[in-house]
């Protein structure tokens, strides 16, 4: 390449991106439809579905590559994990995954995959070059949650029979501490800092805070909505912002995702979205936050600075899981 | 420049920064090292955190107390010789009817059990109700403090007051009859088998719901067939249904098959209904299911069957599968070969409530957890989308009841729309207002 064309590019480049700079930037939203067997794509900018593609059966859980280039989807009904292409979603290949795979994380080194394998009682830990199981973890009753620490050493696993929060050592692979949460756990979440975990029970209605130091409870968070019985309160999906501060909870079949201070733990606010809603996912600027509402059949579009639903995007039938992409 | 690692570059800086490539690029080769951690595109999508993790310590591996806790749960099974069998081959009860969900109960117990040194073991008992005195008294006194009763309600009774003033807990699996959770209630006894008036009340629910209110009531000889349409016209009542007319289904419906047998059922079924008045829905108490199962698509004028046959209520449908209950089901499947019936998972129940209460409480010993488990803190999940718990005037489960066909769940009751001052789960069966439950209330 010329210097004159170097320059010229990063000239266009410049100014491509300060235009786009004060408008949202356009990111690629993926929603599992559990119903549906497909997932649907959505331009996060333009807030609309812009493909729908099939995947195997049952999908839920849904994680990226850390490159971008692959989504990595549960194909609960197949009893696998899949990887399709996130620009075409062409099937790429399946991971091996035990029965009925619900919820994964990957590790930072963008290797190791971390499944709940609900069936054994296991998690499973699959090499995603590789695609071989590197080891398998005992850990509770069905193991749902998995929430990986930001510097990947330490996974936390929900199980949502036994309710507990099993804390476990990525290098060794096995359990150093387990703590037990009120019923039936879903998600495990860690802050950025990694000082405070959190953790969502369904069917208890609560969101515990840990301290992944002491593991000690920091504070047990409950719900109260006017109108809204307590049996509707079903806390699963948690997301915190960049830098720590708002924690968003999404309340399931009460149909709201509540703003959550992180520091007095106290619930701000409760924002309106669809029906049954259970995960999230931030765009990478962190303006947006997705929802998926399972019973109402679409996405909600949560602007984070103002804290309101701003856009609801129709996507196929129960929706389930969502990731954005990171460009 | 390092700093834009950590931070994210606002748009300015990164126009700056970008700048400043531009000028190294400009100028001298080796500057484009220095230029390269604030690239654009990396830095401003990247998902770097704003925060820096502060890192956790992992303890190393610590020998933890060791000691095992045993907690033995007992199964006691009374022998019921059945006079006669229920019509369908589908329906034919099995040998581990209830005590393989015990069995699921105390593997999954167990799983949990292991982070806690927590042992939980399973005594299966069968015999007559004065054989089962015997043997239960003296393994109570051993320590199996937990006993999952499956009894007719007079054994159940006696049963209940040979452990009376002793360390045993009973948890009722096998027995639907209200008047054990009214008149006849016994502080020593849990209720895990919804009871008559809660099944009606769920099917009433949903029949009203649909705008079916009009309902032909007919009912077996059994005494526990009268009970169950007492449970009927109780429901009608008290959600607005109406029993158009009521009809007792009398024949002796004989041995429950015959070689061919269906041409005489599809001639006697209509015209046993023949002059009935206008209905929405026929509903059939036949508890023992000796005659109900002859009615769907059988009756006069085209009409859903519910009650014992077509539309039913229970606990637990086979094929359920929503709130994860298809891991449970594949569980269950797994160890025992068959699908899942009411009692299997109304003994699950039993075991996992042991379960909970040893795991919250981190102990075993019967003072502790009895105490629990009759306190209104205590809650278990139980794959009904909502926890379970026991209502403190009688010690009866509260718990969502599945509605469905044969083949699949229809809905869960309670129905939206039908309202309770504390919880809609208890709109299903006697309410506090209703007790007769002295045990509990003195």
């Amino acid at each position: 390449m010329s210097r004159t064309s170097t320059i010229l590019t990063a000239l266009l480049s410049a100014a491509a991106f300060a235009s786009t700079a004060s408008t949202a930037e356009a990111y690629t939203a993926y929603v599992t439809n559990e119903k549906d067997n497909t997932v649907s794509v959505i331009d996060t900018d333009k807030m609309e579905v812009i493909k729908t593609a099939k995947v195997g059966q049952r999908p839920r859980g849904i994680v990226m590559s850390k490159d971008g280039k692959w989504v990595i989807i549960c194909t609960s009904d197949d009893n696998d994990v899949k990887i399709y292409d996130a620009k075409t979603l062409e099937y790429v290949k399946s991971l091996p995954s035990g029965p009925d795979p619900e919820l994964l994380t990957l590790h930072p080194d963008g290797r190791r995959l971390y499944i709940a394998n609900e069936d054994d009682n296991l998690v499973t830990v699959v090499d995603i070059q590789t695609s071989k199981v590197i080891t398998e973890i005992p850990v509770g009753v069905e193991p749902e949650g998995m929430g990986m620490s930001p510097d990947g050493k330490v996974l936390v696993n929900t199980s949502e029979t036994t309710n507990m929060a099993h804390f476990i050592d990525t290098e060794k692979h096995e359990t150093f501490d387990n703590v037990l949460v009120d019923s039936r756990p879903r998600v495990a979440m860690f802050n950025a800092a990694q000082t405070q975990l959190w953790v969502s029970s369904e069917v208890g209605g609560t969101v515990t805070v840990i301290n992944p130091a002491d593991r000690k409870i920091m504070s047990k968070i409950s719900f109260e909505i006017p109108g809204i019985t307590k049996e509707a309160i079903q806390p699963v999906g948690i997301r915190i912002t960049k830098d720590d501060s708002l924690a968003f909870v999404a309340l399931g079949p009460a149909n709201r995702v509540a703003v959550i201070d992180t520091k007095t733990f106290k619930v701000l606010k409760y924002i309106l979205v669809g029906q049954r809603v259970w995960h999230m996912y931030f765009t990478p600027d962190y303006k947006y936050l997705l929802t998926t509402n399972g019973a109402s059949n679409d996405v909600t579009v949560i602007d984070v600075a103002s804290q309101k639903g701003i856009k609801s995007i129709k996507v196929g039938r129960y929706p389930w899981g969502v990731v954005v992409s990171p460009d | 420049m390092e700093l834009d690692h950590l931070v994210v570059p606002t748009a300015r800086s990164v126009v700056q920064s970008r700048l400043w490539r531009f000028i190294c690029i400009g100028f001298i080769a080796g500057c484009a090292a220095f230029a390269g951690p604030a690239f654009a595109e990396d830095a401003s999508k990247s998902a770097a955190p704003a925060v820096a993790p502060t890192p956790i310590p992992i303890p190393t591996t610590t020998e933890k107390d060791k000691k095992i806790k045993d907690i033995s749960i007992l199964y006691v099974k009374q022998d019921r010789p059945r006079h006669l069998m229920p019509l369908s081959l589908l329906d034919l009860p099995s040998p581990d009817d209830g005590i393989a969900g015990a069995k699921l109960g105390i593997a999954d117990d167990n799983t949990t059990g292991r982070f806690f040194n927590q042992k939980f073991k399973l005594d299966v008992l069968n015999g007559s109700v004065d054989d089962l005195i015997k043997s239960a008294g003296e393994k109570v006194a051993a320590g199996d403090n937990f006993i999952i009763a499956d009894m007719g309600p007079d054994e159940l009774l006696k049963f209940a007051d040979s452990l009376k003033g002793k360390n045993a807990l009973i948890f009722n699996v096998g027995n639907p009859d209200d008047r054990l959770r009214q008149e006849d209630c016994r502080a020593n006894i849990m209720h895990i088998a919804p009871t008559r008036a809660m099944l009606a009340d769920a099917l009433a629910q949903y029949l009203v719901w649909k705008q079916w209110p009009n309902w032909l009531l007919v009912y077996g000889p059994d005494p526990e067939d009268k009970l169950l349409a007492d449970a009927y016209r109780r429901a009608a009542k008290k959600f607005g249904g109406k029993i158009v007319e009521e009809r007792e289904f009398k024949q002796e419906t004989g041995s429950r098959r015959a070689d061919g047998g269906y041409e005489q059922v599809q001639q006697q079924i209509p015209s046993f209904l023949r002059g009935a008045k206008d209905h929405d829905v026929v509903i059939v108490a036949d508890e023992k299911q000796l005659f109900a199962d002859y009615f769907p698509f059988r009756t006069l004028i085209p009409r859903p069957v519910a009650g014992s046959a077509g539309l039913t209520a229970a606990s637990w449908h086979p094929a359920l599968e929503f709130w994860g209950g298809t891991q449970f089901q594949h569980r269950f499947m797994r160890l025992n070969s068959r699908r899942m019936h009411p009692i299997d998972y109304d003994a699950w129940v039993a075991t996992r409530v042991v379960g909970e209460a040893a795991t919250r409480k981190h102990a075993g010993d019967f003072e502790t957890l009895r105490e629990f488990i009759k306190s209104p803190k205590f809650e278990v999940a139980a794959f009904k989308g909502v926890a379970t718990s026991f209502r403190t005037w009688n010690g009866q489960l509260r718990e969502p009841i599945i509605i469905g066909t044969p083949n699949l769940p229809v809905s869960v009751s309670p129905q939206p729309g039908f309202l309770h001052q504390s919880s809609v789960l208890d709109t299903l069966g006697f309410d506090k207002p209703e007790t007769k439950c002295k045990a509990y209330t003195q």
